[in-house]
């Protein structure tokens, strides 16, 4: 809500300054969004009036016109606007004018004709954007006159950003009686005499729809003179609120929806037929509206229609062909009152929210609509003429809505607020927010304003109370509660575990949207199932990420083409798979490109490749679960090459997998390094079980190295399985400390060069027991895999 | 004895004229060995007169010990040298880099999330989760906000075809936890969180941390104590807050908190006093229990702590701006 600051101290004027008014605002709930001045600094322009307008000899589209400005003399003025007419009002930069953001205005020889001033359009003295043409003012703006001494230029536009429970301040008479309150003084009495009836016209008003339109008011305005313009402090105020000048009729409506909070809405009397219908649409019932779009009308939608069929959809916008426009001569006034439940959600299934609808779903005052309509009569009249018809009001008392009593226990502030209020408070601030209220011992009986839609319940009059006494004013406490220790074994721990061994792996942590480019997942995974967005904010973000590796990878491109050369990221974060029963597991990703190392003074770059992501798999995976149950066994993940990838089995399920991304998929994203990958479920993982300690050995241990040769193909976990097979007690660590082909090794062939360790818990082992037990260690790797010592 | 005091100088001048250990080796055989020249005099004390041998003894040995001193004296000297000369080739550039993998960090936004967790953590708040792809009833209805109620707008929603959501705020995991357990309540639950907006201001998607107290006598002054001495501590400074009234469906006197900055209030939080409605729908008898409620959005307190100016650096995953965060 936007309104002129002006406008509302004449309504309610406290002594306070204006940073103090929109501190009281904001303090209330009325949070002020922003001010800006009403008007750029002017100075030297006035009313005036063209006289005569002739074409300029030397120029074809200026004109030299005698303008006058209340002075003996008419002044001349070159003028390039297309309106200019005689006997228009507008206004008059004379020389020496200050207009906002230029010199001071001198007389300029305009193709050799001298111009004493300048007619000015509404860009160029701040009133807003339009630089079509001069303005046009009303005729009763009187020539001669300062515009400073008509309007106030020290007024300023204040911004306030409603929430939506309070639709009674979407008006400027609302927001007055929130100062009012907060001030504890009293609004303008703001009374309206019933306009005298000049003519029996009228329509018939019958609500088919009664439940949802509880009261319906329209009257006849004939002969009105709605060429005029409207006067500015009117087109003033509107221009303050962020509404553009129509014509007089549809000002002074949008005027009282502003100062009262009631929408209305004028129809061109002439352009109707019969009696006015509120009912809902029969089928396939279409409507022009005023933008002149057509609309087809959907069941649910509140309508006003005449007998010739749909006129306006109720609450929300006019149709295009009953319009009042300049030319209009009769008017059918109508003001209404429909149930927030009728309205809502309605605008949007058009694209639309008006001002209106914006109102009606909030809550509009259902007392307001005999006043409101007054109202807009006298100023209709006062600017337009014509001759004014009697109400016609069709009310169903059942239906239009009555706030009910409301319980206020006085325990109850304590127990909510954690502070006493005094009695007599209570009761001033209840009587000044408009509400009846009754004591019964030390409980009130509380009834809201009709305009209150917002308060239904004990805890709305308490915040009630609490807003009014000032959040800040209730002392603050720090809470008590009852020490109890609970355990520790949630997700995060685990979570912020594996956090902190990557990063002390050297990978940074990054945070990408949950939701992907479709593209990439059809290029990671063509036949996986993913769940999209029916409103994306781009097509790039429309599906639900099934692994972490699209945003892993978007981050990668992107710090690639920042020419990074080497980086290592991961996320934690949910994926979801699944369109119809989706599942949302935590996982834990990573990738990493480039070197193992940042580039160092005295190591050789060595690139990242599948045992460096495999190590920091390990790594992470030993942190959450035990090593026996870790399985990892070929992959199948199509996403990565099928040389290079291994599939992760925790307690026998797949959790995830890890390997370098295609070959094929690298080309297409443009990476010039191989790129490993990692993503895995944490969602399951239950963590370690409770370490159990292992007596340790005092005797001292035996190494023997072995190198074997064996066939190429054959697989490391095959020797590690034979060895294990065949020494199982006393081998208490193997290592491999070589694999090496060439020179040496036949083709085909490669080398292993391992380390055996033994030890005895019991005793101190003997040469001869270690090298029977290599003895049957090097039998078994040459019956199963045929390997042979090398010499 | 005049000749074993030739001895004696002689062995002197040999030894410091050694020039390395096994020089020096060789002169304490040649004199002080089974067969050395000072020993051989020893074995001769044996034919001098009884009375003269204990003074040759003594003698004799003083020239022992003399020359064993000299010795381990040139001995120490050498090995001083050597030790020397080892330190002297160690001296290397110190002001090289070091060396093997560094260390990355974690993201802002996880930084502050931790930050927020740790602080409520010390006073027994719990940390729970619930999912991202919610359904209209815990994201929306059960929070107190029906169909098309006007309040829906302040969230621009994504919705899948079948009708579920993206949550909006972390709120809706009050709802699921509190449909699961029975008071006392006593937790926060951070997480992402998603809204159809996208410009300088706003990402479509951020994080919220949500707290919640519900418990048999909670009210609105403990809201504005917990939440003062939390912002205080998050912020490390003593502030100036200010809680002002507003509006959430499912708060019932609700409040926006904000904190005085360099150029004005800045508004940092949303809270208020759990609705009736919200513990009715989780089963709490409200005229038993009362609850508090606040949520915040931790990009905006990870700018304001960190300084940083654009949110939208949060999810563009530069590494030079993750870098700043170790």
């Amino acid at each position: 809500m936007k309104f002129s600051e002006k406008w509302l101290r004449e309504i309610v004027n406290p002594s306070v300054n204006t940073e103090g008014l929109l501190n009281q605002l904001t303090m209330s709930g009325l949070e002020v969004d922003g001010t800006t001045k009403a008007y750029v600094d002017f100075d030297g322009l006035f009313v005036a009036e063209v006289k005569t307008v002739k074409k300029h000899p030397n120029a074809d589209k200026l004109h030299i016109c005698d303008v006058d400005c209340g002075e003996k003399d008419y002044l001349t003025i070159i003028c390039g606007a297309p309106n200019v007419m005689p006997g228009m009002r507008t206004i008059l930069a004379k020389v020496g004018a200050q207009l906002p953001d230029k010199p001071k205005l001198k007389s300029v020889k305009l193709k050799g004709i001298e111009s004493h001033g300048m007619l000015c359009s509404a860009s160029e003295i701040g009133f807003g954007e339009n630089s079509d043409g001069i303005i046009e003012l009303s005729k009763d703006e009187p020539v001669g006159k300062s515009l400073k001494d008509i309007l106030d230029i020290d007024d300023n536009i204040v911004e306030v950003s409603l929430t939506p429970n309070r639709g009674d301040c979407l008006s400027i008479y609302g927001i007055a009686r929130e100062v009012a309150t907060a001030n504890k003084i009293d609004t303008k009495n703001f009374k309206i005499e019933s306009t005298e009836i000049t003519t029996k016209k009228t329509r018939a008003v019958k609500i088919l729809a009664k439940s949802e339109c509880p009261r319906y008011l329209c009257r006849i305005i004939e002969n009105i003179d709605n060429s005029v313009k409207s006067p500015l402090w009117l087109s003033e105020k509107l221009r303050c609120s962020g509404l553009r000048s129509v014509n007089v009729v549809v000002d002074v409506v949008n005027f009282v929806m502003l100062e009262l909070g009631q929408p209305l809405h004028a129809f061109d009397n002439d352009r109707l037929n019969g009696g006015i219908e509120i009912r809902f649409p029969t089928k396939g019932e279409k409507l022009k509206l005023l933008d002149e779009t057509e609309v087809k009308i959907n069941p649910g939608t509140l309508l006003i229609a005449d007998e010739s069929g749909p006129l306006a959809m109720a609450g929300l916008m006019g149709g295009f062909d009953s319009a009042v426009t300049n030319k209009t001569d009769n008017i059918l006034l109508e003001s209404a009152f429909f149930k927030p439940e009728a309205i809502l959600g309605q605008a949007r299934q058009y694209g639309l929210n008006t001002d209106s609808s914006h109102r009606f779903e909030r809550g509009v005052d259902p007392e307001i609509q005999g006043i409101a309509m007054e109202r807009a009569t006298q100023l209709i009249l006062e600017i337009c003429g014509g001759q004014v018809g009697p109400i016609a009001e069709k009310k169903n008392k059942k239906t239009v809505p009555k706030n009910q009593e409301i319980l206020l226990r006085k325990s109850q502030i304590n127990r909510i607020l954690g502070v006493d209020l005094n009695e007599k408070f209570i009761d001033d601030v209840f009587v000044k927010l408009g509400m009846v209220c009754k004591r019964t011992g030390d409980n009130w009986v509380i009834t809201p304003p009709s305009y209150r839609f917002d308060i239904n319940i004990e805890a709305d009059l308490i915040e009630e109370l609490a807003r009014i006494y000032g959040y800040d004013s209730i002392p603050s406490q720090v809470p008590t509660a009852e020490l109890v220790i609970k355990s520790n074994q949630n997700n995060q721990l685990k979570v912020n575990k594996l956090r902190e061994i990557l990063i002390n792996r050297d990978y940074q942590e990054v945070i990408t949207y949950s939701f992907v480019d479709p593209n990439i997942h059809r290029l990671l995974n063509k036949d996986d199932v993913s769940l999209s967005l029916i409103n994306p904010i781009a097509p790039e973000l429309s599906e639900m990420r099934t692994s972490l590796l699209p945003g892993l990878i978007l981050s990668l491109q992107r710090n690639v083409k920042r020419q990074r050369e080497r980086v290592r990221f991961f996320e934690v974060g949910l994926v979801f798979s699944g369109n119809k029963m989706i599942k949302q597991d935590c996982h834990i990703g990573g990738i990493i490109y480039g070197n193992i190392y940042e580039k160092q003074w005295d190591k050789k770059d060595l690139s990242s490749d599948f045992y460096d992501i495999k190590c920091d798999v390990e790594v992470l995976l030993s942190g959450i679960v035990e090593d026996d149950r870790v399985k990892l066994v070929k992959g199948d993940n199509e996403a990565l090459h099928p040389g290079q990838r291994t599939d992760i089995y925790i307690d026998d399920i797949k959790t995830g997998y890890f390997g370098q991304l295609h070959p094929n998929i690298c080309s297409n994203l443009e990476f010039v390094k191989n790129v490993f990958v990692f993503d895995f479920n944490i969602e399951s993982l239950v963590g370690k079980k409770a370490i159990k300690y292992k007596k340790i050995s005092k005797f001292p241990t035996i190494r023997r190295d072995i190198s074997i040769v064996v066939d190429s193909t054959i697989k490391f976990e095959a020797v590690l399985e034979s060895i294990k097979k065949d020494a199982p007690d006393l081998l208490v660590d193997l290592e491999l400390f070589d694999l090496y082909r060439g020179e040496g090794i036949e083709k085909g062939q490669k080398s292993l060069a391992l380390g055996l360790t033994f030890q005895s818990i019991c005793n101190t082992l003997k040469d001869e027991d270690v090298d029977n037990n290599m003895h049957i260690v090097i039998k078994g790797l040459s019956d199963r895999l045929n390997a042979r010592l090398r010499e | 004895m005049e000749e074993i005091k030739k001895l004696k100088t002689q062995a002197l001048s040999e030894i410091n004229s050694a020039s390395d250990l096994r020089q020096l080796e060789q002169i304490r055989v040649d004199y002080l060995g089974k067969k050395g020249r000072l020993t051989e005099k020893l074995k001769i004390l044996g034919k001098l007169p009884t009375e003269e041998r204990p003074k040759a003894g003594q003698i004799i040995n003083d020239v022992k010990t003399k020359i064993q001193d000299a010795i381990e004296l040139r001995k120490k000297t050498f090995e001083d040298k050597k030790l020397e000369d080892i330190i002297e080739k160690g001296h290397i550039d110190v002001s090289l880099p070091g060396r093997g993998i560094e260390r990355a960090g974690l993201h802002p936004i996880t930084l502050i999330t931790q930050r927020i967790e740790s602080l409520f953590q010390q006073i027994g708040f719990e940390i729970v989760d619930g999912p991202e792809v919610e359904d209209e009833y815990h994201n929306f209805e059960a929070l107190n906000i029906p169909k098309y109620h006007p309040a829906r707008a302040m969230h621009d929603t994504f919705y899948f075809e079948d009708g579920r959501l993206l949550r909006t705020h972390t709120s809706s995991v009050q709802i699921r936890v509190m449909q699961n357990d029975s008071p006392p309540f006593r937790f926060i639950a951070p997480g992402r969180v998603y809204r159809c907006d996208s410009d300088m201001t706003h990402t479509p998607m951020f994080h919220q941390v949500e707290g919640l107290v519900v418990d048999e006598l909670v009210t609105f002054s403990e809201l504005k104590g917990l939440l003062i001495n939390f912002l205080e501590i998050f912020f490390e400074k003593e502030l100036k807050t200010r809680f002002r009234p507003s509006y959430f469906p499912f708060t019932e006197p609700s409040a926006e908190v904000d904190i005085e900055g360099k150029h004005g209030w800045l508004e940092i939080l949303g809270c208020g006093m759990v609705h009736p409605n919200v513990l009715k729908n989780v089963g709490i008898d409200p005229e038993k229990y009362t609850g508090l409620a606040f949520g915040m959005g931790v990009e905006r307190l990870a700018m304001l702590y960190y300084g940083v100016d654009d949110l939208r650096l949060f999810f563009d995953n530069d590494l030079q701006f993750l870098n700043q965060f170790q």
